[in-house]
């Protein structure tokens, strides 16, 4: 609230839930028809329409809260990378599929934790959304939980490669746990739970985890990168959505 | 190729179905991924589904050879089939 530049909490709220969804569901379609087993492609095609079903409902809400005229393909292709309020995390580039892979276990873990706080939102809408995305994420967390396990405690290799997507991606974990103006008000608001009091949970269940994948927990005391839900993000972002907007950027009245 | 998953046969009971029937086969490394994968490709998860998953080597089928001999005895004898008893409305599902 302190900050000038956020005109409503609320709606600045509900498109970093709505921008996570949506960049992570571009990364994941990628991969479409690049798995590495035709029902591990099938798989991860659908958690990327998954998400991209959440971002929908999550950017409808703040278009309605906004009232300035913008749906959800206006948010979605007409914002350049500053105005987009994702985690740092989701906009990682696929890398290996053990980055894929880890990227996501980090992320579900997380969003299964702030979606199950959510349901007790004191905002209706919110909780009906949230209870939707509940039933999937749940899903996404069972299936990435399991993949972790069986390529760290696999072979020599999928171990090493595990650790280190592992060991690359934990500098990006903590900014889900940095509440600043925008999430302390919501917080105040009932409207989400405090972000801090997820980190614990999840740090126990990233730790259960590895442990029965073999693997190795980074420092928690790690140095942290941070930024993306304030709009600053990484160079990988741009190029993300140069691809994602380019038709309606092109042809900004196509309708389709 | 040696490394190639294993061949599943995978049955699904729709909601509101009153026994699982053969859909499909897939590939998967062991039978938890399999379950998982048959989700993913047989039921777009639907709700209140149950799946079955049976490794292809597991399944003992009848040889086309034997048809005659398994099926067509009773075929010209009508009295061997149960249709002439009229069945109650109330009995469903039979």
């Amino acid at each position: 609230m302190a900050d000038s530049n956020v005109a409503d909490p609320k709606i600045e709220f509900l498109l970093r839930l709505a921008d996570n969804s949506l960049v992570l569901s571009q990364r994941l379609s990628e991969l479409c028809g690049k798995g590495p087993a035709l029902e591990e492609d099938i798989a991860l095609t659908n958690v990327a329409l998954d998400l991209l079903g959440q971002a929908r409902f999550w950017f409808a809400y703040a278009g309605e809260l906004e009232g300035a005229g913008r749906d959800e393909d206006r948010l979605a292709f007409l914002r350049d990378a500053h105005e987009f309020r994702n985690l740092l995390l989701v906009e990682q580039p696929n890398g290996s599929y053990a980055d894929t892979l880890m990227r996501q276990f980090y992320f579900d873990a997380w969003h299964y934790l702030l979606l199950e706080q959510l349901l007790t939102s004191s905002d209706e809408r919110i909780a009906a959304i949230a209870e939707k995305s509940l039933k999937e994420v749940r899903y996404h967390l069972r299936r990435s939980g399991d993949l972790i396990v069986r390529l760290g405690d696999g072979s020599e290799l999928s171990h090493s490669m595990m650790q280190r997507a592992a060991d690359d991606l934990w500098m990006f974990t903590d900014e889900m746990f940095q509440a600043d103006a925008v999430e302390q008000a919501m917080a105040a608001q009932g409207v989400m739970p405090e972000l801090g009091t997820l980190r614990t949970p999840w740090i126990n269940h990233v730790a259960e985890i590895f442990r029965e994948a073999t693997l190795v927990l980074p420092p928690l005391d790690a140095w942290m990168q941070k930024g993306g839900k304030q709009g600053r993000h990484g160079e990988s972002l741009g190029y993300l959505l140069a691809e994602m907007q380019f038709l309606p950027r092109a042809y900004p009245d196509a309708v389709w | 190729m040696s490394k190639e998953w294993p061949l599943w046969e995978v049955f699904i009971r729709s909601q509101h179905g009153l026994a699982h029937k053969h859909v499909g086969s897939l590939h998967a490394p062991d039978a938890e991924m399999a379950v998982n994968n048959a989700r993913d490709v047989y039921t777009r998860r639907n709700e209140g589904v149950s799946i079955w998953v049976v490794l292809a080597g597991d399944i003992t089928a009848s040889s086309p050879a034997d048809k005659s001999v398994l099926f067509e005895p009773s075929n010209s004898k009508v009295y061997r089939h149960p249709t002439f008893f009229p069945m109650p409305e109330e009995v469903k599902n039979l």
